[in-house]
């Protein structure tokens, strides 16, 4: 019997190893991926196998990374994208929530604006861009708002269907107590589905760069989504790629942090 | 004078491409502190009597009286327990239990005392801050029973409040809830599809029949049988007897309706 336990333990420790050996030999994969491309894009442009003017390399915008830090460069331009998206990324989302609750509210809001919510939903919004900085001019604003109205409409259709399909017998309980419909909202509606809700977040973090870069292309004197479009204009790739990796990695961590936020969440309901 | 009052209710559901006449001219009065049952096969509109009753739905005809007053939307005399214990899970046990007081606007601090000494009473002190989903059936059923009993209704409405529930909690439970409001002496309105449960706990069985839903026949259960305990009550020989009764009206339901 005890040697039989025993053995039922060292069985599973040694399940566990391997599961740690399996993860520490797919990091090393990783690792060795991550150092070869750089290795190889490094040497292709040091013997001219490619292009160095169009894909500069490696050690180039290293070099050009370090003295935006020193300079201040990248923390000034950096500033401006990311609390643009900040900004529309709440625009977008919780106007999309504001405006989900209001269809909840009237059913009749719903019916009527039905059409118009597909139609506005199927639109690519970017194609929006001109008319907005036309009307709100050529500036922040403008640029945040492309942030925002690209997740605004879909947040909305998103988060009413998980309104509605919310269990009536949630709202009848409250009822029961003589609860208004803002009370039902509050106390069953909107609970239910913060699942839903938070799932929103995580797309809508991508959805606010796209805006926000695309506003930057068409606008901007600063900015990420600026230098991308000043460097291919004035031919210097090296700063493309730059500002092309610096928006990789805070996009990276944005994304992270909305994660850590949705499991901080869910684990709190 | 009666407590309860049900004037020719008759309710119709209306869908986009049909429409149902879930209930025919119901008219059911019930007195002070008494116990009834509304007995009868599913689909005969029971649950829709006692969202009337209970104000959640409006009937197409007809009215509810309580107190020779009309049934107002907020009126708080009432205690609607559904079919389901609906316990929402992302609030814990007390806050559960809380959530009626919380909707009405009362005081918070001297309500979570009395929320503690109802889920003490209903032996649920070791759960209080524990979620919904870590509890079994028949203890959610109690926190389900103490979220309506908090707001002191003088009126309880139970939607098969056992039917979810293993047989010998099933039994555990009658037990507790019939001792329970008797000694809050509340007027009860039980709905159920088990006739020995009908007789077991109440003083009148109103006996339904569907399509559309009407009262076939009330059934008055001897006084030996109502004083005793349902369990007890299981056991009396003149249990034996309504059930028979219950049981053979039952199944000429069924035959007519299947005739007709
Ligand atoms: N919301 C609804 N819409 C349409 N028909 C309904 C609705 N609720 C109940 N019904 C119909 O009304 C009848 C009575 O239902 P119900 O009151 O739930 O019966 P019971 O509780 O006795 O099983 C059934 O035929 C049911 O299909
Ligand atoms: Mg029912």
């Amino acid at each position: 019997m005890k040697q039989n336990q025993q053995s039922d333990k060292q069985l599973f420790d040694r399940h566990v190893k391997k599961i740690k050996a399996d993860k520490r030999h797919t990091r090393y994969m990783q690792l060795l991926l991550f150092l070869s491309f750089f290795i190889l894009w490094e040497l292709s442009s040091q013997f001219h196998w490619i292009d160095p003017l169009i894909f500069s390399s490696p050690s180039r915008i290293v070099s050009l990374l370090y003295e935006n830090i020193l300079n201040g460069n990248l923390w000034y331009h950096m500033r401006v994208t990311v609390l643009e998206t900040i900004a529309g990324f709440f625009i977008g989302t919780i106007g999309g929530i504001i405006i989900a609750f209001l269809l909840w509210n009237s059913r009749k809001l719903y019916d009527v604006l039905d059409p118009y919510l597909v139609v506005l939903n199927a639109l690519p919004k970017v194609a929006l861009g001109p008319i907005i900085i036309v009307a709100l001019g050529p500036g922040y604003f403008s640029i945040i708002m492309m942030g925002a109205i690209i997740s605004i409409i879909v947040t909305s259709l998103v988060v009413y269907s998980a309104f509605r399909e919310v269990d009536k017998n949630y709202i009848t309980v409250l009822q029961s107590f003589g609860a208004t419909k803002w009370q039902c909202f509050k106390e069953a509606v909107f609970p239910a589905s913060l699942p839903s809700i938070i799932s929103t977040f995580k797309v809508n973090v991508g959805l606010s760069w796209v805006g926000v870069i695309v506003g930057e292309f068409l606008v901007a004197a600063k900015g990420l989504g600026y230098l991308i479009v000043y460097g291919f204009q004035v031919f210097n790739f090296t700063l493309v790629l730059y500002s092309l990796l610096v928006i990789a990695f805070i996009a990276a961590i944005m994304y992270q942090g909305v994660n850590k936020f949705e499991a901080w969440l869910i684990r709190k309901i | 004078m009666s407590f309860l009052q049900l004037k020719q209710i008759t309710h119709y559901y209306f869908n986009r491409s049909s429409y149902t006449k879930a209930l025919d001219n119901i008219s059911i009065s019930v007195d002070e502190g008494s116990f009834i049952s509304l007995l009868g096969p599913s689909g005969c509109g029971k649950t829709t009597l006692l969202s009337i009753m209970a104000g959640i739905i409006h009937p197409t005809f007809g009215s509810v009286l309580i107190n020779d007053k009309p049934l107002e939307k907020n009126q708080r005399e009432i205690g609607y327990m559904l079919q389901q214990d609906y316990l929402f899970p992302w609030k814990n046990i007390i806050d559960n239990v809380l959530i009626g007081p919380k909707i009405v606007g009362n005081k918070q601090k001297e309500m979570t005392e009395k929320a503690k000494q109802l889920l003490v009473d209903m032996g649920l002190e070791t759960v209080i801050k524990s979620y919904p989903n870590n509890l079994s059936g028949g203890m959610r059923q109690r926190v389900a029973l103490a979220r309506t009993l908090i707001t002191n209704p003088s009126l309880l409405l139970l939607d098969e409040p056992f039917s979810a529930l293993d047989f010998q909690t099933k039994l555990k439970l009658e037990d507790f809830v019939s001792a329970l409001l008797k000694r809050y002496n509340k007027t009860s309105i039980l709905v159920t599809h088990d006739i020995g449960e009908a007789i077991a706990m109440s003083d009148q069985i109103y006996l339904m029949r569907a399509n559309p839903g009407e009262i076939h026949q009330l059934f008055e259960v001897p006084i030996e049988v109502r004083d005793l305990s349902p369990f007890e009550a299981r056991k009396h020989i003149k249990y034996q007897h309504l059930f028979d009764r219950i049981w053979e009206e039952l199944n000429s339901l069924e035959t007519k309706s299947t005739i007709g």
